[in-house]
C-alpha cells in the first residue's frame, strides 16, 4: 500500500520534498540569497505540481492535429503556470534588488548579522 | 460606458502606472498629477459601480467576451462594491497625501517610480476585488504584493529594507500556499471560475482534498492579513514603510486580504462545510481571532514606537474581522464588513497623522508626541478622533462594528467573546491614552527649556529643528481631517453602509440563512 503510493504517485513526492527543501532554506540559512533561492525551490515544487497533474498519460502536447485524433494534455494548468513562473521572476528580480540595497547599506547579507546590527540601533 | 466599468477600474491604473514615469521624466510634477487622476477615476468609477449594483444587484463584464466558466468573468455584487469603494477611496487620500510627504520622504529622481508603483499596488488589489476567477485573485495578490516590497523598501531607513525582504519570503510563501490550493481545487473541479466551483463542490465536500485547498489558501490568506500567529512581517514592514504607505497598506492591503477569505469561505466553499464538515473550522477560525485581538492589543500596549504601535493594533483589529466573519451569522458578517470600512478609516486617519508627525519633526516615537496638541492641534484632534473610535466609543465608527459583533456574539451562543471585545477595547483605550496623554497633558521637551508658551511657538520658522511650530501642510492636512470626519460621520449615520453591508451578508450566507436559526 505504501510502496504502491509511493511509486504511483511519485510526482506528488517529489513536489513535497522539493517544497520542504525550499522552505527548510527560507527558514534555516541566513545567507539572504540562499533565502531567495529557497523560495525559489518552494515556488518551482508548486509550478511541477501544476504541470504533471495536467499531463495524461500517451498525451501528447496541446497542438491541434487536423487529421488524426490525438489524446490531449490538458494544457490550461501549463498555462496557469506561465503566468506564476512570470510572478516568480518578478518576486526574485524584487527581491534581488533589495538584497542589493542591503548590501549597500548594511556591507553583508547574513540575516544574523543584519539583525545584530538592527538591534545596536535600537 | 457603464457595462465597461469593472474593466476600466482595472485598466485605466494599469495604463497609468507605465505612463507615469515617462510623464515624470517630462516634469517631475507630473507624476503625481497622473496618480492623483488616475486614483480619483477609480473612485469615480467605484461609485458608480455601487450605484450600478445597488440598482441592479450584480454586475458581471466577461472579458474578451468569453463566456465563463471558460473565460475570466469580472462579478461584483454588494460585497465587491462595499470594499472597491473604501480601496478606491483610501487610495485617493493617499495619493493627495502623497503630495508633500513622499517629497520629503523619497529622493526626488525616485518619486515618478513611486506613483508608478503605487499605482500597479492600486491595480492589484482593485484586481482581487472586482474577479470572479480564483487564479486572478492569485494574480492579483502577487501584483499588489510585489508593489507593496517595493514601496515599503523606499521607506528612509535601511531597516526598511530588511522588513521589506522579510515581507517578501513570508509573503511569498502564503501566495506559493493559496496557489497550491487553487490547484487541489482545480485538480478535483476541472474549474477556476468561483461561481461554477461553487456548484461542482457541492457533492464532494467530504473529500479530504477540498479540505486540505481549504487549508491551504485560509493559510495563504492568514498570512497576507496577519492573522495573530501569522503576523510577524506586518509590525516591522508598516513601521519603516514611508508615511503614506502606512497609511494606505493598514487601510486596503489587510482589508482586501480579508475580502479573499470571506470570498472563498462564503463564495466558493459554502458555510454548511464551515460549520457541519468533520473540521469544525468556523471553530478554529474563531479561536484565532480570539487570540488575535488579544495579543494585537497587549503587543500595542508593549510598544515605544507609535507606527508599530498602531501595526500590532491593526494585528487586533484584523482578529475582529475574522471574527464576526467566523461567527457565521448575518449579524456577525454585517460586523466584519462595517470593521473593513472602519478599520480603514481610522487607522487610515491615525497613519496619517504619525505621517504629518514625521513629516513636521521627524519623531514616531511616542515620548515624541509631547506637547503635540499645541504645535499641532487640527492633526491631533483627528488623531483623536481617530483612537476614541478605535476604542469603540458611542457617536463613533468604532462602536458599530463592534456593536454588531457583541450582539452576533451574543446571538449565535458564543457569549465569551464579548468580554474578549470589551477587554481588547479596554486595553485600546490604555495604549491610546498613553499617546493622548502625551499630546494634551505634558509640555513639550523645549517649552520648560525657557521658551515662552504663550508666544513664538507659532511663529517658528517652518524648518528650524527642535520644536515646530505649523500643523501638516494643506495637501496632508486636507485628507486626513476628511478620513476622521468620515469616522464620525459614519459613526452617526451608520445606515447606509450598514444597509449594503446586511445586503451583502444576505447574499454571502444565501439560503443557509446564519448559525444562529440552526441553534
Amino acid at each position: 500500500m505504501m510502496i504502491e503510493l509511493l511509486l504511483t504517485k511519485y510526482n506528488y513526492w517529489v513536489c513535497i520534498v522539493l517544497m520542504m527543501i525550499g522552505l527548510y532554506a527560507m527558514m534555516a540559512k541566513d545567507n539572504l540569497i540562499k533565502k531567495v533561492i529557497g523560495l525559489n525551490i518552494f515556488q518551482s515544487a508548486v509550478l511541477l505540481f501544476f504541470i504533471s497533474m495536467s499531463k495524461i498519460e500517451g498525451g501528447t502536447a496541446p497542438i491541434l492535429m487536423l487529421n488524426q485524433q490525438a489524446l490531449y494534455d490538458n494544457p490550461l494548468p501549463q498555462v496557469l503556470m506561465l503566468t506564476a513562473i512570470v510572478v516568480g521572476v518578478s518576486v526574485t528580480a524584487v527581491a534581488l534588488a533589495i538584497i542589493m540595497l542591503i548590501y549597500k547599506a548594511y556591507g553583508t547579507v547574513e540575516e544574523n548579522l543584519i539583525l545584530e546590527m538592527n538591534k545596536r540601533n535600537e | 460606458m457603464n457595462k465597461e466599468l469593472p474593466i476600466l477600474i482595472i485598466v485605466v491604473p494599469l495604463l497609468a502606472a507605465v505612463l507615469t514615469p515617462l510623464l515624470g521624466k517630462l516634469r517631475r510634477e507630473l507624476s503625481w498629477w497622473a496618480a492623483l487622476l488616475t486614483t480619483s477615476a477609480c473612485f469615480v468609477f467605484s461609485v458608480l459601480i455601487l450605484q450600478d449594483v445597488l440598482r441592479e444587484g450584480k454586475i458581471t463584464y466577461w472579458l474578451g467576451g468569453w463566456r465563463p466558466p471558460l473565460g475570466i468573468e469580472y462579478v461584483i455584487d454588494y460585497l465587491n462594491a462595499f470594499v472597491l469603494v473604501i480601496v478606491a477611496f483610501m487610495a485617493f487620500i493617499g495619493a493627495v497625501y502623497a503630495r508633500s510627504s513622499v517629497e520629503q520622504e523619497i529622493d526626488g529622481h525616485r518619486t515618478p517610480f513611486f506613483y508608478a508603483v503605487y499605482l500597479l499596488f492600486i491595480t492589484g488589489l482593485m484586481g482581487i476585488v472586482v474577479t470572479g476567477d480564483i487564479f486572478n485573485i492569485y494574480v492579483f495578490l502577487e501584483i499588489t504584493s510585489i508593489a507593496g516590497y517595493a514601496l515599503i523598501a523606499m521607506g528612509r531607513r535601511r531597516e526598511a529594507l530588511v522588513a521589506s525582504f522579510n515581507y517578501l519570503i513570508v509573503g511569498t510563501i502564503g501566495a506559493t500556499l493559496f496557489l497550491l490550493g487553487i490547484g487541489y481545487l482545480y485538480l478535483v473541479t476541472g474549474t477556476l471560475n468561483i461561481a461554477d466551483l461553487a456548484l461542482r463542490l457541492e457533492g464532494i465536500y467530504h473529500t479530504r482534498a477540498v479540505a486540505t485547498a481549504f487549508v491551504l489558501i485560509t493559510v495563504g490568506l492568514g498570512i497576507k492579513i496577519a492573522l495573530f500567529p501569522m503576523h510577524a512581517w506586518l509590525p516591522n514592514s508598516y513601521a519603516f514603510a514611508p508615511s503614506v504607505i502606512s497609511a494606505v497598506m493598514a487601510a486596503t492591503a489587510t482589508k482586501v486580504g480579508a475580502y479573499a477569505l470571506i470570498r472563498i469561505m462564503f463564495s466558493v466553499y459554502n458555510p454548511e462545510f464551515l460549520t457541519a464538515g468533520a473540521y469544525n473550522i468556523n471553530y478554529i477560525l474563531l479561536a484565532f481571532s480570539g487570540v488575535a485581538i488579544l495579543a494585537g492589543s497587549i503587543l500595542a500596549i508593549a510598544q515605544k514606537d507609535i507606527k508599530k504601535m498602531l501595526a500590532y493594533s491593526s494585528v487586533g483589529q484584523v482578529g475582529y474581522i475574522v471574527l464576526g466573519v467566523s461567527l457565521m451569522s448575518l449579524t456577525g458578517i454585517v460586523g466584519s464588513l462595517m470593521h473593513i470600512l472602519n478599520h480603514a478609516l481610522m487607522k487610515g486617519s491615525l497613519f496619517l497623522v504619525v505621517g504629518a508627525v514625521v513629516y513636521r519633526t521627524g519623531i514616531t516615537s511616542i515620548e515624541g508626541f509631547k506637547g503635540m496638541g499645541k504645535k499641532m492641534p487640527v492633526s491631533m484632534a483627528a488623531f483623536t478622533i481617530g483612537a476614541l473610535s478605535m476604542i469603540g466609543v458611542p457617536l463613533t465608527v468604532g462602536f458599530v462594528s463592534k456593536w454588531y459583533l457583541a450582539v452576533a456574539s451574543i446571538e449565535t451562543g458564543m457569549w465569551f467573546f464579548v468580554p474578549v471585545i470589551l477587554v481588547s477595547s479596554l486595553l485600546t483605550a490604555v495604549y491610546f491614552w498613553r499617546v493622548i496623554d502625551n499630546i494634551y497633558f505634558k509640555p513639550a521637551e523645549g517649552d520648560e527649556a525657557g521658551r515662552g508658551r504663550g508666544h513664538g511657538v507659532y511663529g517658528d520658522a517652518p524648518g528650524a529643528p527642535g520644536v515646530k511650530a505649523a500643523d501638516a501642510p494643506p495637501w496632508m492636512l486636507a485628507p486626513t481631517v476628511a478620513v476622521a470626519l468620515l469616522c464620525l460621520v459614519f459613526g452617526v449615520y451608520a445606515s447606509f453602509p450598514v444597509d449594503v453591508a446586511e445586503k451583502a451578508a444576505g447574499i454571502l450566507l444565501g439560503e443557509w440563512g446564519g448559525l444562529h436559526v440552526n441553534n
